[in-house]
């Protein structure tokens, strides 16, 4: 600790060993590299780094996001949700594949069966199933443990005296969380995408009104399915991140934001409740099948957009309001 | 003691010279949490740039929320106060990267190596150039001697590392003012003293260093300056020197007589004049000590011993604060 290497004279290469110079010459290490820290200090220092605080804050908000992109994408725990969403559309798939060689078609849900026929179905089975509930699970951890997790450790107190600025960490948390629900909707798809291609013939495709459309024209709709999927998730992650913005507990955030999910969907599905039904955001989630009509159903696709926007924008305006005024005693 | 408020004021680019102008201001700060309760009370507190500043007060006398303000944690309930002559926390953004803090403790990822958490901080400041990034992270962890363990887990670093890796983290570009609450908790003697050697070599190199303690001695060993807090106020700021000076000086006599000593005491004009078992103690005021003598030895007083002794900063302290400082309170 009590080296006076600056980063002048410190070789960035090759990290010092534990016996250095400093140590059996003090005398003569001392006055010649005090001198020189004092005045770097004094006269280079601070204007030297008045100049990039001007210029260049995007950039530096980029590299908060990659920093941000990085702790998710390399935590364990996340490789592992990530994992387990790529499983599924392959534990379905083979299921699917032993279910039809034993002839039993029958029974099974129109899409169901229509993998069997074509392998890109698969697909779409995979979001059905994942879409009410995994998925919203992986993006809720992300986004309700970004702020309650940091204020948990303590972290975020380091982060806000940086300063990293408020609104700028949170806008950074957002995108964050987006991607990385953006990220898991396509990682399904495509794990759904091969196991679909590897599995089961593989064609145009029949879609749910009847009429056929070409697999160039049937990868496209993938997309547009997995963009609206990602886009109800964004919603989702926005209404996280303003539950973790009320706590320092992350598993207080996740759990509440998955309950909300829950009981919504159970609300949903109340007749007696309908008038409320279309205000509730899981309502929409499922509205990517709408890529699967000829032509696509872009109306309801539509407004499924709108209200996932009006979540997105009222869960992060309250978000942003305690965020920036909210005082950070952990 | 005395409070003169300078601030520099468009200078805010550049530090201002050391001995001019303040690193922090503070003026009728106060902060009154939700239950009611007063953390911080009127606070007006003046560190002078290039000064290590020790702000002194027993756990729980509002040191660690007062950092909270200058730092813009914490939202003051009324008052402001100012941080390199910006106003907190609306001037954060110019303020923040020409500070370097410890606040209540080192928190850091524990699933990261030392290294890879300071690079994540160093992420947070937008000033900081990425490319230089790499390069003073390895001065910093150097700097603190944690070179070695670098790609180490925070999970597995002991208590003294992980405070070190702080210190690493406000050490990453240069400063002009290091906030430091506690910096010497849960470092063992070798560390405290390396964290002590640590800041006299900072604040040579002409950063201004603001380091809260609750323990007395250490603020005495590495301060010119000093703040003394009680429960939310600040009772005492000023130079260290002139704070040790404040108190009186006595002259204690020891003497078979007593009774006779305290009577000659009282003819010089001396006050507080109290009589021990076989001793004698007055104030001393402007009166020389060899006239004292030469005045009880001239009356027939026998004088077995003499001393001036001045009060201990402790003792300055206590009668500031009303207890002592190693006190857990």
């Amino acid at each position: 600790m009590s080296r006076l290497d600056t980063p002048a004279q410190t070789r960035p290469e090759t990290p010092p060993t534990e016996t250095q110079p400093t140590e059996t010459h003090p005398t003569e290490t001392r006055p010649t590299e005090t001198q020189p820290t004092e005045a770097e200090t004094v006269a280079n220092g601070a204007p030297e780094r008045a100049a990039p605080a001007r210029r260049g804050t995007a950039g530096g908000t980029l590299r908060l996001l990659g920093s941000e992109l990085g702790l998710t994408f390399r935590r364990p725990r996340n490789i592992a949700m990530l994992a387990v969403l790529a499983a599924v559309p392959v534990i379905i798939g083979v299921v699917l594949r032993v279910v039809s060689d034993d002839g039993a078609e029958g029974g099974a849900g129109s899409i169901i069966t229509a993998v069997a026929g074509n392998g890109m179905m698969l697909t779409f089975a995979a979001l059905f199933v994942l879409v009410p509930l995994l998925l919203p699970v992986a993006v809720a951890v992300v986004a309700g443990d970004s702020v309650a997790g940091e204020a948990g450790m303590g972290t975020l107190r380091y982060l806000l005296a940086a300063p990293a600025g408020r609104t700028r960490l949170l806008a950074v948390k957002y995108a964050n969380a987006v991607v990385f629900g953006l990220a898991a909707t396509a990682l399904v798809a495509a794990s759904a995408l091969i196991t679909g291609f590897l599995l089961f013939p593989v064609g145009p495709i029949t879609l749910l009104s009847g009429s056929t459309i070409p697999l160039a024209e049937g990868l496209v709709r993938v997309l547009v399915a997995v963009g609206y999927v990602a886009a109800g998730m964004a919603a989702l992650a926005a209404l996280a991140l303003l539950l973790s913005t009320l706590t320092e507990i992350s598993i207080g955030a996740i759990a509440a934001t998955l309950v909300l999910v829950v009981v919504t969907q159970v609300l949903g599905a109340i007749p007696q409740l309908a008038p409320v039904e279309p205000y509730l955001l899981p309502s929409w989630w499922l509205g990517f099948d709408g890529a699967l009509r000829a032509p696509m159903a872009l109306d309801d696709m539509g407004q499924g957009l709108l209200v996932f926007a009006a979540y997105a924008v009222v869960c992060g305006s309250a978000a942003w309001a305690r965020f920036t005024t909210k005082d950070i005693t952990a | 003691m005395s409070l003169t408020i300078e601030v520099p004021g468009a200078s805010a680019g550049a530090p201002p010279p050391r001995g001019t102008g303040h690193a922090i201001v503070t003026r009728g700060l106060t902060k009154r949490f939700r239950g009611g309760q007063v953390a911080v009370d009127s606070l007006d507190l003046a560190v002078p740039a290039g000064s290590v500043f020790g702000f002194l007060g027993p756990n729980g006398s509002g040191k660690t929320t007062t950092i909270r303000m200058l730092l813009g944690l914490v939202r003051p309930t009324s008052g402001g106060c100012e941080v390199l002559g910006e106003p907190m926390p609306e001037g954060l953004a110019g303020a923040l990267p020409r500070v370097g803090a410890l606040v209540e403790g080192p928190a850091f990822y524990p699933y990261l190596s030392g290294e890879a958490n300071l690079r994540r901080i160093d992420a947070a400041d937008p000033t900081s150039d990425r490319r230089t990034a790499a390069h003073r992270i390895a001065a910093a962890l150097d700097r603190v001697g944690l070179t070695a363990a670098a790609g180490k887990r925070y999970r597995a670093y002991s208590l003294g590392m992980r405070q070190r890796l702080a210190i690493a983290s406000a050490l990453l570009v240069p400063r002009e003012l290091l906030i430091l609450d506690e910096p010497t908790n849960g470092l063992d003697p070798q560390g405290t003293r390396e964290m002590r050697g640590l800041v006299r070599e900072i604040a040579e190199a002409g950063t201004t260093v603001f380091v809260s303690s609750h323990l007395l001695a250490e603020v005495e060993q590495m301060c010119t300056h000093v703040g003394v807090m009680r429960t939310g106020r600040l009772v005492a700021q000023g130079p260290i020197a002139e704070l040790r000076s404040g108190g009186e000086p006595r002259i204690r006599i020891e003497t078979p007589d007593p009774a006779a000593a305290a009577r000659v005491l009282g003819a010089l004009g001396l006050t507080g004049v109290r009589e021990g078992d076989g001793e004698v103690s007055a104030d001393l005021g402007a009166e020389a000590p060899e006239r004292v003598n030469a005045e009880l030895v001239a009356r027939g007083v026998a004088v077995r011993g003499l001393a001036v002794q001045r009060p201990s900063l402790e003792d300055v302290f206590v009668g500031l604060t009303g207890e002592g400082f190693d006190v857990e309170a």
